[in-house]
């Protein structure tokens, strides 16, 4: 019964102490946190990490839920926020460079020809500032609309789509550079 | 274009969304302390929350036995350094995380047990640190035994340093962060076991016998939080107009040099506003002729009847002995303010999505308010807004009812993307329907500089500004905003074609000087098309070069081509142009003569340096007209001469000139600080000071 429940009435559930409703939320919502994570970090072991902080989080954090905005939104946002506090730990050790810059060159050879493909996408993804990398991670990576991105960045939707639209300069100026 | 950017974007997107699979055990591990902490706040009935993000204390040590649990059934991970290590780390930890050793933990291992671990046993493990070493212990033992190795790995294992700081001291954050560094102590361990002799191995093997030495490979960093790095100009998307320097040129080989006249003051406002970030700008930011043109020049005033006067004058280049200046001024006259037509303004305003900020869209708000109380009552004012769509946001209103125009710029908010050609067209739309007979209209263009959603090409865009100049009379002036992503060579463009103005507006006093003092020349053109050119005597010039006005050339055959577009002059404007001119006969000469010479120069009038002509349109006109000017080098050198050079070294220097010898900054500021003269509004001692913050960024 509670795999057809909505995440907003389990999420309620959860924030008032039931655990069954609690342990389902996580369990649906696992693979979309390490999803998002992977995209903002760019690292399966920090995705892991972060994943994991966010998880370990949750309960307090679902107090705090109110049923204003969907639960996935505010889950991503939950996430979104997480990653910005990683990316603010990491900033000592790796100043210039968070996240994507410094991907971690994946040791799967069985995996010859998708690894080209995410090394061309961790040098777009190191290109782009961290702002436009959580957009691009929300817009494209999770298929979001740009309303929707921007409730979940807390932005407007003019300001998302302008971000995409410099996403796309951006991408464009990296073709222009293969092409030299 | 904007094809293939779609096809990046979804390349990007196809890459985004085929990302790795979760991993199973990080999953579990992940739920197993969801559900951990949960149960705890269910029992502790606390909500008090010690950091954001962070879990609750206690789960610490389960979080690292949950982990230890997942860990043992990775076969990478057994014998190796890393497990080591992280039992040591954990027993480091655990002083700091004192409050938690009551609640769930029998005593650990302090660090001086750690020179046991390169006889790393089951036992010894278990017994060294009891929770969290069975399960490590396990790993180890299911490696191959391999002593040697085991032994030579594991020796940087005694060395407290690999603390895996960070979360420990981020209170009662330390699950995920000690499983993360599991995981990466593993992985670092994994990479080691390949490349055998990386200097972090040797290093670690080197120091191992001094415990307190920090090994090469500590993963992690210091506990501290980074604080947030200061303000900074950030990696942009910023493109300028420029070209490379005009070379010095050999006057019997090229005897003429023709350019364009520009008003524009963008490229200093540009200067000012990056020294000010604490950053020296870059060359292509640096176009010398608008440094120069940004300074008010007390040139004298045209005779009766006349458009213009010019005033040149020569004087010893500060930077080169062998050399002269020659500078051009030019000064518009300045028609009674009383007789001005009537004007029609539409502003033009960019209300995307990044104007999002005080210094762009507050920014242009009051610098729009400024301009009101300047304008007569029957001037006329339209506001278009251009963001994702384009819309008239105030129907023409006469300048008079400025409640109303206040009104209608206090309502503008930024959002959407920048659709510029849609909102250009509905300018010249209502412009058009603006302008009667006797009137002025022009377009105010208010922007960051983003021009690229819904363009298909700038150069099309600028062929459309262009034909409505000239089908329709209206006139196109840009105001730039803000950084970051100021599309400067765009902005040009547009307002060269547009027989317009180009300024960039960083602060409120720099609004109030274009808007405000130069109101009359920056609306009110008195001159079309004015181009120069200047012919150099081969007798008296071996070589010259023209100081900035890169952007501004003109083929020598366009001077008399009254076909041919060139800059605009604004009533009182000034307009001023410097060549450095190297005499026959100077030791400064950079060329070496033809070994099979030229034709040589005509003796006539050898004892002028050049001549000096001019072609200019009365607004509105077909015809051209011309002034000529002998150029006699006898011209005497006023001050305000010398401080236009100076503030041309001083571009120079910002562009890395290779003219300049050994000529420094305190030169500079010196040559600019004896010929300040008046300087009733402060601008002159404005750059002197801006020349000393860029000595110190220099250096």
């Amino acid at each position: 019964m509670l795999m057809d429940t909505p995440d907003e009435t389990l999420a309620l559930a959860a924030a008032g102490g039931d655990r069954a409703a609690f342990a389902t939320l996580v369990g649906r919502h696992y693979d979309r946190i390490f999803g998002l994570a992977w995209r903002l970090t760019g690292s399966k072991g920090d995705a892991e990490d972060l994943a994991q902080d966010v998880c370990a989080a949750l309960p307090v954090k679902l107090r705090h839920w109110r049923g204003e905005a969907r639960f996935t939104t505010w889950l991503y946002r939950v996430v979104v926020n997480a990653a910005h506090d990683q990316r603010r730990r990491q900033a000592t050790r790796t100043r210039a460079a968070a996240g994507w810059g410094d991907w971690e060159t994946a040791r799967q050879d069985e995996m010859a020809e998708a690894q080209a493909a995410q090394d061309w996408l961790a040098a777009a993804m190191a290109r782009l500032s961290p702002e436009l990398r959580d957009t691009v991670a929300l817009v494209l990576g999770e298929e979001m609309t740009q309303a929707e991105a921007g409730q979940v960045l807390g932005l407007s939707e003019g300001t998302v789509a302008w971000r995409m639209s410099e996403v796309k300069k951006r991408l464009r100026a990296i073709a222009a550079e293969e092409a030299r | 274009m904007t094809g293939k950017g779609d096809d990046d974007l979804m390349a990007l997107k196809a890459a985004l969304q085929a990302g790795p699979v979760p991993d199973a055990a990080a999953r579990d591990a992940a739920t197993r302390l969801a559900m951990e902490n949960f149960d705890r706040l269910q029992a502790s009935g606390q909500v008090a929350r010690p950091k954001e993000d962070r879990p609750q204390r206690a789960g610490f040590l389960n979080g690292v036995l949950a982990m230890m649990k997942h860990l043992t059934a990775r076969p990478a991970l057994a014998a190796t350094t890393s497990v080591a290590a992280l039992i040591v780390g954990v027993a480091v930890l655990l002083p700091v995380a004192e409050g938690l050793r009551t609640q769930t933990l029998p005593p650990a291992t302090p660090p001086t047990a750690a020179p046991e671990a390169p006889v790393l046993t089951d036992s010894s493990v278990a017994r060294a640190d009891a929770p969290a070493g069975e399960d490590a212990g396990r790993a180890v033992a299911e490696a191959p035994p391999k002593p040697a190795e085991l032994a030579e790995e594991t020796a940087p294992a005694p060395v407290p340093a690999p603390v895996p700081a960070p979360e420990p001291a981020d209170e009662g954050g330390a699950i995920a962060g000690a499983a993360g560094l599991v995981e990466m102590e593993a992985d670092d361990a994994r990479a080691r076991k390949e490349a055998p002799a990386t200097s972090a191995d040797t290093a670690a093997a080197e120091v191992a016998p001094d415990m307190y030495m920090v090994p090469a490979p500590a993963p992690a960093a210091a506990p501290t939080v980074a604080p947030d790095p200061m303000p900074q100009l950030e990696p942009d998307t910023e493109e300028y107009a420029n070209a490379a320097a005009n070379p010095v040129k050999v006057t019997a080989e090229e005897p003429v040099s023709t350019f364009s006249t520009d008003v524009d003051t963008a490229s200093y406002a540009l200067v000012r506003s990056t020294l000010n970030m604490g950053v020296l700008p870059e060359p292509e930011q640096v176009r010398i002729e608008e440094m120069v043109n940004y300074f008010p020049y007390s040139y004298p005033a045209p005779a009766d009847g006349a458009a213009f006067a010019t005033t040149v004058s020569v004087m010893d280049t500060p930077w080169n002995d062998g050399t002269k200046l020659v500078s051009i001024g030019l000064q518009g006259e300045l028609p009674a303010v009383a007789d001005r037509p009537p004007l029609n303004l539409v502003f033009l305003i960019d209300t995307s999505g990044s104007m999002e900020d005080p210094n762009k869209l507050g920014l242009l708000k009051q610098s729009l308010a400024l301009l009101l109380p300047e304008l007569r009552p029957e001037d006329e004012i339209a506001i278009v807004a251009y963001a994702g769509s384009a819309g008239t946001v105030l129907p023409p209103t006469r300048a008079g009812e400025r409640d109303t125009i206040l009104a209608a710029l206090d309502n503008l908010a930024a959002g959407g993307s920048t659709a510029g050609a849609e909102g250009l067209e509905l300018a010249y739309q209502t412009a058009k329907a603006m302008q009667a007979d006797g009137e002025v209209s022009r377009i105010l263009l208010a922007t960051d500089g983003d021009f690229n959603v819904g363009v298909s090409d700038p150069e099309g865009l600028t062929a459309y500004v262009a034909r409505k100049r000239e089908q329709d009379g209206t006139y196109l002036s840009v105001l730039g905003f803000g950084r970051g992503n100021l599309d400067d060579a765009t902005m040009q463009a547009l307002a060269q074609n547009g027989n317009g103005q180009a300024a960039y507006i960083d602060t409120l006093s720099e609004a109030r000087k274009v808007l405000v003092d130069q109101l009359t020349g920056a609306l009110f053109a008195i001159a079309e098309d004015v181009k120069v050119q200047v012919e150099w005597n081969p007798a008296a010039v071996a070589e010259y070069r023209l100081i900035g006005y890169e952007t501004r050339a003109l083929r020598r055959e366009d001077f008399n081509n009254d076909k041919v577009d060139a800059g605009e002059i604004g009533a009182g404007l000034q307009v001023t142009a410097i060549y450095e001119i190297t005499p026959v006969g100077s030791d400064a000469i950079l060329n070496d003569p033809l070994r099979y010479g030229t034709a040589a120069a005509t003796g006539e009038a050898a004892d002028e340096l050049g001549f000096l002509r001019l072609r200019w349109k009365a607004p509105g006109e077909e015809a051209s007209q011309l002034i000529e000017t002998p150029i006699t080098g006898r011209e005497p050198a006023t001050a305000d001469a010398r401080f236009a050079a100076a503030i041309a070294g001083f571009g120079q220097l910002l562009q890395g000139s290779v003219y300049l010898g050994d000529w420094t900054w305190d030169d500079a500021i010196a040559l600019a600080l004896e010929s300040r003269g008046e300087d009733a509004f402060g601008y002159r001692i404005e750059a002197v000071n801006l020349m000393r913050l860029a000595q110190s960024l220099a250096k």
